[in-house]
């Protein structure tokens, strides 16, 4: 099932939850919706969901405009990030729920429900957990049952708002794993909002990068990590250095270094700024014509990679380089010690106010 | 830190000697529950003693006489009926309003949260004469009531209206912070599979506001029965028509029937004290369901 967000926009008084979002999500594809806090995802999921009214725009669901259809016929599952779960009722009674509440007609026989509870308690591994009460069950087991109980009504999408968001690390990075092969065996069309680019690059199928109501970006997880589209996209996707440049036909000039921008070819010369991870930068023990020279201000070994903190001759900022151990000790570098570092890979964005020519 | 833990277990003697950082000494403690125990049995439990002898000083006989006699009965007949009628009213309205408050914004909330409390704030006396004016023969509503030949002043349905008025904040204002707190992502996820609004109410807000509620209609109850200022003005005083339980031991006490007086009035506390062990009761029975480590 296929869901289109045509045009949506959202307010809450002064403010913009959601930006005239248009998206179109493919059938079968677990997309991450990721922002920082009041980026307006989640009200972009619930506006899906049907938990919000849109102020304008159509949600499509299949090509069926589900705009003004109540949230409880438009056959969706949401899980939610605090679980959610109904505490005065067990755990088979709560997977059960929306099989019991269905109408007499539509509603299967009581044989019928207990098989299929059932087998999505076995599914998610907690099926020795049917006559416990939620408050009987960790965080984890908790939202495992959640997803149980919204899957039992075989919903047309399935929708997660922060799913692992009150779970501690181990639990969530163990969670979203069974999560990406639970997808893999059922192809619900999902859809989960996260603030954690680690979570959306690992699980999802595509990501929809949103800031201040927009979509930034919107893309595989390789695609939107490699070449992020605008500054936000990298700056919000892991950590990153920034060089203030000059760039002219093609090329960026940092101080003595020329680093290759094909994509601003014909460009008279402006300003700009490159962008680049510090696992791209590489880091030289010797004097080189087309490396900056940088003074190593702190070393720290986190597990089996080195992270430096580097200040280079003719910058304020103070840059971050990571390598790994063993090529740590080859080098010889130490703390306070000389270093020549290379971007190896970078993104160059004009300064704002600068034109880029075709 | 070590030392200490090894004297503490080599030597019990020194240990005992330690106090927790809480604990007070034995005499401030002794005092303390000494001044409780004192204010407790002066003010709460010599009065509920002095009402019991005074209803039983002449014993069964004359007890049961003085509360199988037309007028009494009458009075508790009201009394009763007053209730029935007043605690299914709020009881709505109190689950309504809390619904309301707890679960939507909407324009003019604070207003009508302190509109809630007021009948808390407004003396019971004042509210009766805000009835007698509204409703009263030389009142707003008087003439057309005249016309139409309604009662409602001197009547029961005056009575109804105070005490319905004076209880209305006991059910809203026990189930509003309870909602509050549990928030709505339970109803949330209820619409979400499937279930209508009714059905989310009845199988889902409906269990979790369950203890709240009966120990609010138990409040409500209590003080629909005790209630007196509001309902002194609007009823008239009419023997064996508008005198409700609490008016009828006034007069009682007035025409200087003691034992009378004391005997409904043993009643009335007789009902009052069922009512706390019913509420202790259900109390009881909220923390044993309530499973260990669930802090809702």
């Amino acid at each position: 099932m296929s869901i289109e967000i045509d045009q949506v926009n959202k307010r809450f008084g002064d403010f913009v939850a959601v930006d005239n979002v248009s998206l179109s999500l493919n059938d079968g594809e677990l997309t991450a919706l990721l922002g920082p806090s009041g980026s307006g995802k989640t009200t972009l999921l619930r506006i899906i969901a049907g938990l919000e009214q849109p102020d304008s725009g159509r949600i499509r669901f299949h090509g069926q405009d589900t705009t003004d259809l109540h949230v409880s016929d438009r056959g969706v599952g949401f899980v939610f990030q605090h679980y959610a779960l109904f505490k005065h009722m067990s755990v088979f009674e709560n997977v059960a729920y929306g099989l019991t509440v269905k109408p007499r007609s539509q509603r299967p026989s009581k044989a019928e429900i207990r098989r299929k509870v059932m087998h999505l308690l076995e599914m998610v591994q907690l099926d020795w957990t049917a006559d416990r009460l939620p408050s009987q069950l960790s965080g984890g087991q908790r939202q495992r049952i959640a997803l149980a109980r919204a899957l039992a009504v075989e919903p047309r999408v399935l929708l997660l708002d922060e799913p692992f968001g009150a779970l501690d690390a181990k639990v969530r990075a163990e969670l979203r794993r069974w999560l990406r092969r639970l997808h893999d065996e059922i192809h619900v069309t999902s859809v989960f909002v996260t603030h954690d680019q680690e979570e959306a690059l690992e699980v999802s199928d595509r990501v929809v990068v949103m800031n201040k109501g927009r979509v930034e970006q919107d893309g595989s997880p390789e695609e939107v990590y490699d070449n992020p589209a605008n500054p936000f996209v990298y700056e919000f996707l892991g950590n990153v250095n920034l060089f203030h440049a000059r760039v002219q036909d093609g090329v960026a000039r940092i101080g003595n270094l020329n680093l290759s921008a094909p994509e601003y070819a014909g460009q008279r010369e402006s300003r700009a700024l490159a962008y680049v991870r510090p696992h791209d930068i590489e880091v030289l023990g010797e004097r080189r014509e087309d490396a900056l020279h940088a003074q190593i201000e702190l070393v720290s070994v986190v597990g089996p990679t080195v992270r430096l903190e580097l200040r280079t001759d003719n910058s304020e900022n103070v840059v971050q380089a990571e390598l790994s151990k063993h090529r740590y000790r080859e080098l010889g570098l130490v703390q306070g010690g000389d270093a020549w570092i290379r971007p190896v890979n970078s993104r160059v964005f004009l300064e704002d106010g600068e034109l880029q020519a075709g | 830190m070590t030392t200490q833990t090894l004297v503490h277990v080599a030597n019990p003697e020194l240990a005992a000697r330690w106090r927790r950082a809480t604990e007070e000494p034995a005499w401030v403690r002794w005092t303390l529950i000494g001044v409780a125990l004192t204010f407790l049995a002066l003010f709460l439990v010599l009065p509920l003693a002095v009402v019991l002898y005074g209803a039983f000083e002449q014993g069964l006989q004359v007890w049961w006489a003085a509360i199988n006699e037309p007028d009494a009965l009458a009075a508790i007949r009201l009394s009763l009926m007053v209730v029935l009628i007043v605690v299914p009213i709020n009881l709505v309205f109190g689950v309504a309003a809390a619904w309301a408050i707890a679960k939507f914004e909407f324009r003019g909330k604070p207003i009508l949260i302190s509109l809630i409390d007021m009948p808390f704030a407004i003396s019971p006396v004042v509210v009766g004469l805000i009835f007698v004016i509204l409703f009263g023969s030389q009142g707003w509503l008087g003439p057309w009531l005249a016309a139409h030949d309604l009662r409602i002043i001197f009547a029961v349905p005056g009575i109804v209206i105070v005490i319905a008025f004076g209880t209305l904040p006991f059910i809203a204002r026990e189930l509003i912070p309870l909602m509050q707190q549990q928030g709505k992502e339970e109803e949330e996820a209820s619409l979400t599979l499937g279930a209508s609004g009714w059905k989310t109410f009845w199988y889902v807000t409906l269990p979790n506001i369950k203890w709240g509620l009966i120990y609010g209609v138990i409040l409500c109850n209590a003080r629909a029965l005790g209630e007196f200022g509001a309902v002194a003005v609007v009823s008239g005083r009419i023997r064996g028509e508008t005198n409700t339980m609490p008016l009828h031991i006034e007069v009682l006490y007035n025409e200087y029937m003691f034992t009378a007086a004391f005997a409904v009035s043993s009643l009335l506390t007789g009902l009052a004290l069922v009512t706390i062990a019913v509420k202790s009761f259900i109390e009881w029975l909220d923390e044993r369901q309530r499973p260990a480590g669930d802090s809702h």
